[in-house]
């Protein structure tokens, strides 16, 4: 095994792309959950509209990710 | 974490054994031949047999449960009627109040079981594929959504007033409109429908492939490899596979969730703002 094949790069670059799609929304998923439970921690009586809302907000932010997910696929 | 040690251990033993490798799953698992009257449109592929089999599977568990349901309900009982309170009383009535909710809770409660039961396929054995990990199913439930809130707004406000609320916020000032309205409208028609179908279909695609993923590498460590050495990667990858399942069944249900609560939020959206 010559030193060339050893830092040969095989596969796809979309598994890559995919990753840096999904620093964005994991940065805005640990502050969405964040903020829910510091919120909770404040005001425990709200805890269960606060969790309506971060599951809301989840889902919009979990999206993208999913996006990157998806485009990974199509070539 | 576990999938990527897993992926070492791909890479050792294809480069050691220089063995074929494991039996990746790839997106071809979502596009299997057909079944059953292949060549003609009515083509029933592995998918939609599982979807057949599940639709008659929660109409029959929930039309049994409803033809024995007593005044004093049996444990059975109490957890369908425990599911379908959950989806009047957390989701719709939530969301929009008691008054705006009482018609939509059919809908809504026909989306969440049927999204739940379809994504839960997934995980059964047997079944081994979600029925909603196809873009088509999504699709339709997103569709119905989208028909159902353009019906809400316009029967309540009239097209007209319905466009003007949602294409021209009140409080921003006229030159943001020139930005702003494209944006809105590409939301109403095409965003709100299409990130529905998305989130779903692609949460169950990644889900298939993560379980499919770490049962071939168990499956080629245990079984089909011929370097012994390698069977503790295969007890690794195997408790991962059991920890995916888990996994799924808790994303099966936050999907069902929120998809439904996505689609209460987007019908009271298009209803007049009253109090």
């Amino acid at each position: 095994m010559d030193i060339i094949t050893l830092a040969e790069v095989a596969g796809n670059l979309s598994t890559i792309g995919y990753g840096l799609a999904a620093i964005g929304p994991g940065l805005g998923i640990g502050y969405l959950v964040g903020k829910a439970i510091e919120g909770t921690a404040r005001q425990p009586e709200v805890g269960g509209r606060l969790q309506v809302l971060m599951f809301l907000g989840l889902a919009f932010v979990e999206v993208l990710a999913l996006l990157g997910f998806v485009l990974a696929f199509i070539k | 974490m576990v999938t990527g040690i897993a992926g070492m251990g791909f890479a050792a033993v294809t480069t050691l054994a220089e063995a074929s490798g494991p039996d990746i799953p790839s997106i071809d698992d979502f596009l299997p031949e057909p079944a059953l009257f292949a060549g003609t449109p009515f083509a029933i592929n592995r998918i939609i047999l599982v979807r057949i089999i599940a639709t008659v599977l929660l109409i029959a568990i929930l039309g049994v449960s409803a033809h024995r349901a007593k005044l004093i309900p049996s444990r059975w009982q109490g957890a369908v009627e425990w599911l379908i309170e959950f989806v009047q009383n957390s989701i719709v009535y939530e969301v929009m109040g008691e008054l705006r909710g009482k018609r939509y809770v059919p809908m809504i409660t026909t989306i969440f079981l049927s999204i739940l039961v379809f994504n839960l396929c997934g995980i059964i054995p047997g079944f081994n594929i979600a029925a909603t990990a196809t873009i088509t199913m999504p699709l339709a439930f997103a569709l119905w959504c989208f028909v159902q809130y353009w019906i809400a707004g316009i029967r309540e406000k009239g097209l007209g007033r319905f466009l003007k609320d949602e294409l021209f916020p009140k409080g921003i000032p006229w030159p943001i409109y020139i930005l702003l309205s494209p944006i809105q409208l590409i939301e109403l028609l095409l965003i709100r429908p299409f990130s529905l179908t998305i989130r779903l279909f692609a949460n169950m695609i990644s889900g298939h492939l993560l379980v499919a993923l770490c049962f071939a590498a168990t499956q080629w460590f245990f079984i089909e490899t011929t370097t012994k050495a390698q069977f503790p990667l295969g007890i690794l990858t195997f408790a991962g596979g059991a920890f995916m399942t888990v996994f799924e069944m808790a994303v099966a249900g936050l999907q069902a969730f929120i998809f439904a609560i996505l689609t209460t939020a987007y019908i009271n959206m298009s209803l007049p703002e009253t109090e």
